[in-house]
Order: structure tokens, then sequence, then C-alpha cells
């Protein structure tokens, strides 16, 4: 059933010019940036060579360009996630799914993994376009996986946060502007006392840091699935108050 | 299927029984908790006490197996505008668990049922306001439910499309249970096998419609005289059970003679030289039941 929701959910994404165009701009800044990247490393490669430096393409070019997408989908995902539940609720559509014989749980699994699908799409390009380096160079294929495998849980988190987001309003713009709130503020707690106050290890920007240093910690294991859960069963509980009220 | 319901004003009491193959005409002035009561029906609000029972199923215990009996059109059609009609009611199937090889069958009948073969292939968001209020329709039954509910399906319709949705409606009532809510009159009468009005979140009255318009109760007549003789005079004549005036010339009355009632009054106006100018007969009538129980409880309340 959520399967349902979630195909859906994808049809209506890409049915609006909103996923395209963010599509769009997500794979030409990051394209640009990694030309840029790609040619500068070309330039200092003699220089690092010379000075038998530990660092290669994988830290000085994948990395850089898979934070850079990090940081642009935290603008853009806000705004694709505003969508989900929010814009039914205005257009009334949500009785639709309420009517329906699936459960709430259903309902929000449904959403969450409809905008997963589309984001996993949109990351595409950018992962593409890290791969292609293989034609060129070795890659430290480790550190590569670990670091789109970040990349993605780090967007799974945004579409968490925003999917929550979406159930709180009636209004998709709001919902979006608190998300965009949330995860900026988040973010920034990894660059407060140096990455080592308190709450920089809630953030997932010091998450993803580590996981792009291809430092796998086991409490990132416990990390991302238990931010998603506490999102979705925040969402749950919400649309459940929200019948059990008036 | 019961319910009863207390505690919160919107709705305090309202209990009723429906089955297969009724027209459940569902009455009430704006604001009465007509629509309340309908999204507890369908789960999309949970009572605050009192059962909703669908099948062998009460709604709050077992929703996944009752919900899927149930087909609900609210107020405003909850339509996907970026998606064809086609794929809208595919989509809707699905969320109404029919089975995966069924879904085409079963969208194909819905829109044959509401007249959207031609219209499978277009954007919801082309389509003038009385095709949506069909797709609407189609999703309430394109599973085939047990029970359909329609919050005021010919709001904002032009004549002949009610007339057609209407038609619908009749033809749906004859296999499934069909609550129809609304509040006009008229269209309960011309649609409905039973009423139910509710007033300031009550049930105050229940029947079965065509019992209402049974002769025993007598045929009211409502008659323009020119000439008029005084009141006692008409409330002697032959089978005239009762009589008012209302004043300017205009009598009601009420005849025990059936179909003939009309024409016996007729032939005394000629011979007497009253000067009939025009007669009606009025259906007895849910319009009086409705004003009198609406207005007779504020007058009362007041």
């Amino acid at each position: 059933m959520p399967l349902i929701i979630a195909g859906k959910e994808l049809r209506s994404l890409f049915a609006s010019p909103l996923a395209w165009t963010a599509m769009v701009l997500v794979t030409v800044i990051v394209a640009w940036v990694f030309l840029e990247l790609v040619s500068q490393h070309l330039d200092t490669q003699a220089e690092l060579v010379a000075l038998n430096s530990p660092t290669g393409v994988t830290d000085r070019v994948v990395m850089p360009t898979l934070n850079l997408t990090a940081w642009l989908f935290l603008f853009i995902v806000p705004f694709l996630s505003m969508r989900l539940i929010a814009d039914e609720r205005r257009a009334g559509t949500l009785v639709l799914l309420f009517s329906s014989p699936v459960s709430m749980t259903g309902i929000v699994l449904g959403k969450y993994l409809g905008i997963l699908g589309m984001l996993t799409l949109a990351l595409l390009p950018v992962a593409c376009m890290v791969c292609s380096l293989y034609f060129g160079t070795a890659l430290d294929s480790g550190k590569l996986a670990s670091g789109l495998l970040g990349l993605w849980l780090t967007l799974a988190v945004f579409a968490a946060v925003g999917l929550f987001m979406s159930t709180l309003t009636g209004t998709p713009t709001a919902a979006a502007f608190a998300t965009l709130g949330l995860l900026l503020v988040a973010w920034l707690f990894s660059t407060t006392g140096d990455g080592i106050g308190p709450l920089s290890g809630l953030s997932p920007a010091t998450r993803l840091d580590s996981l792009l240093r291809g430092v796998f910690d086991s409490s990132d294991l416990f990390y991302y699935p238990i931010v998603i859960l506490a999102f979705l069963v925040l969402s749950i509980w919400r649309l459940d108050s929200e019948r059990l009220q008036s | 299927m019961r319910r009863d319901y207390a505690g919160v004003p919107a709705v305090s009491g309202v209990s009723f029984e429906l089955h297969r193959g009724q027209v459940l005409g569902f009455l009430g002035a704006n604001g009465a908790g007509k629509s309340t009561t309908l999204r507890m029906l369908t789960g999309s609000l949970a009572p605050t006490a009192g059962e909703v029972r669908v099948g062998g199923f009460v709604l709050q215990d077992q929703p996944i197996p009752a919900k899927a009996m149930i087909g609900y059109l609210p107020e405003h059609p909850p339509l996907y505008p970026e998606l064809t009609v086609g794929e809208y009611l595919r989509y809707a199937a699905r969320l109404r668990r029919v089975a995966a090889p069924a879904v085409s069958e079963a969208v194909d009948l819905a829109c044959q049922r509401c007249d959207l073969l031609d219209h499978r292939r277009q954007l919801i968001r082309h389509l003038s306001k009385g095709f949506q209020q069909r797709v609407g329709i189609a999703q309430a039954i394109v599973h085939n439910p047990a029970i359909v509910i329609l919050d005021e399906p010919t709001v904002g319709l032009d004549p002949i499309q009610i007339r057609g949705i209407r038609r619908l409606i009749q033809s749906l009532g004859q296999d499934h249970g069909v609550i129809l809510s609304s509040h006009l009159l008229g269209e309960i009468q011309a649609v409905c096998s039973h009423v139910l009005i509710i007033h300031g979140g009550r049930s105050v009255y229940a029947a079965d419609l065509t019992e209402l318009d049974q002769p025993s109760a007598g045929v009211t007549l409502l008659l323009h005289l020119a000439a008029p003789p005084p009141v006692d005079t008409l409330r002697q004549l032959d089978g005239v059970t009762a009589a008012e005036s209302l004043g300017d010339g205009r009598f009601r009355m009420c005849h025990s003679g059936g179909d003939a009632s009309a024409e016996v009054l007729v032939r005394t106006a000629c011979e007497q030289g009253w000067r009939l100018t025009a007669i009606q007969t009025e259906s007895r009538s849910l319009e009086q039941v409705f004003i009198e129980l609406t207005l007779g409880a504020e007058t009362h309340a007041a």
C-alpha cells in the first residue's frame, strides 16, 4: 500500500516543474564546481606528488563535490517536501487518503518513500559525475561508497524533517521555510564550538563530514535510522491527532 | 450500521441504520452537523463516543476492512488536478484495495456509470465543474463499496447536470446503500427512499419517504380563487378534511379523495362560481416537516 502512494507521489512531483528545475539546477551547479575542482587538481597534481602528500583525487575532488551537493539539497529539499501533506490538506484531498483503507503509517511511509525515490533519482547525475573519474584515474572506492552513502542518508534526513513540517500546516510555503530553518540551524550546530559542542553530534553536517572522510562510525549506524524514524513517527502522531480532535 | 455520538457540540446524538438498496437522504440546515457526521462515518474524524459499524466491522477497531466497504465523496471532491481521469481513478482503486488485475475493469465500469469513458485521458485540471463532480462520484464507487456516501453532490451544477447526477444516484441505490447529504428538500424528495433530518447536531426525524407520499395522509391542494367563499364553506365540502386560508384568496386544503381530489374541487369551484385561477398539488410535504422541526426547535429554544 505505501508503494502505491509513493508511486502517485513521484508522478505528482515530476508533473510539477519544481522537481525538474531543482534537478537541473543541482546538476548544472555541481557539474560546474566539479569541473573546476578537476582542473584545479590537474594544476596542482605535480606539487602534491613532489610533496609526497597523502591526499588524492578522492579527497580533493570527489568529497568537496559531495559536500557541495548536500549543501545545495539543504535548500532544495524543503521546497520539494513542502507539498507532501500540506498541499493535500489545502486542496482537501487528504480526505481521500483518510477515508481509504490505509493506515496512517501507510500514508506517511508512502509519502516518505515517494520523496526519497525522487531524491535518489536527483542524486544519480551527481553520482555518475564523480564515478566518471574512474575513466581517468584510480579512486578510493571505499571512501567513494561511504561518501555517497553519507550523502544519500543526509538527504533522507532532510526529507523526513520536510515531511514532518508538511504535516503541521496547510500552507506549503510555511512548511518549506520551517524545514529550511530547522535544517540550517541543525547544520550550523556542527560549526559551533569547533564541532565538538554537545549539539554537534546531532547535526547531520557532523555525520556527513566524518562519512566523507571515510570514517564510518558505529554511532552513525544508529544516528540516521533514529532521526529518520523519529520524524516519521512524529508525522504519524500529528496526522492521527488531527483525526482525533476536530 | 449504528452510531451514537455524544460529547461534542457539533453533533450530539445521531443514530441510524442503512441497508443495501436504500437511498438515505441526510437533511439539515447549513451547519446542522451533516458534514461532521459524514466525516465520522468515513473515518476521517474520530467520534468522541459511539460507534460506526459497517457490515460486521466496527470502524474504530477495524478501520481497514470497514473503510474498504465505504465510498465517500466529500463536499469538495478530492481530486488531483495534475493527473488524468484514468490515472486518478486507477490510483483511487488501488488505494481502496482493488486487486491489481481487476483495476482496469473497475475503472472502466466506474467511468461507464459516470459517463466519463471519453474523458479518461484528459487532465482533471481541464475538466468542467460538472465533470469533476462526476470524477468525484466515480472515485467513490470504483471499488464497488457496500455504502456510498455523497456530501452535497449537486452543489454548483447546472440543472441538466443535476438531473444526470440524480439519475446516477438512483441507479446506485439499486445495489448499494447510499447516503446523500443535502440541504435541498427537492433533491431528497426526488431521489431518496428514506430521510433523516438532523438539526442542531441531533437526529430529529426519520421516515420512509415512500410512506410519506402515501395518499393515506391525504392530498394537499393549493387553490387560488378570485371570488372565494368563507373558509367554513370549503371545510364542509365532501372529502375535505381540513382547509385554511392563506389570505389573498389562496387556500390550502387537505382532501381524502386521492387522485380524484383535484377534479372534485375544480368541478365544485366552477359550479359555485368561485372563479378558480390556479390549482396545484402540494406533495405532503417534507418541507412542512422540515420547517416545523427546525424552526419549531429554534422558537422553542428562544
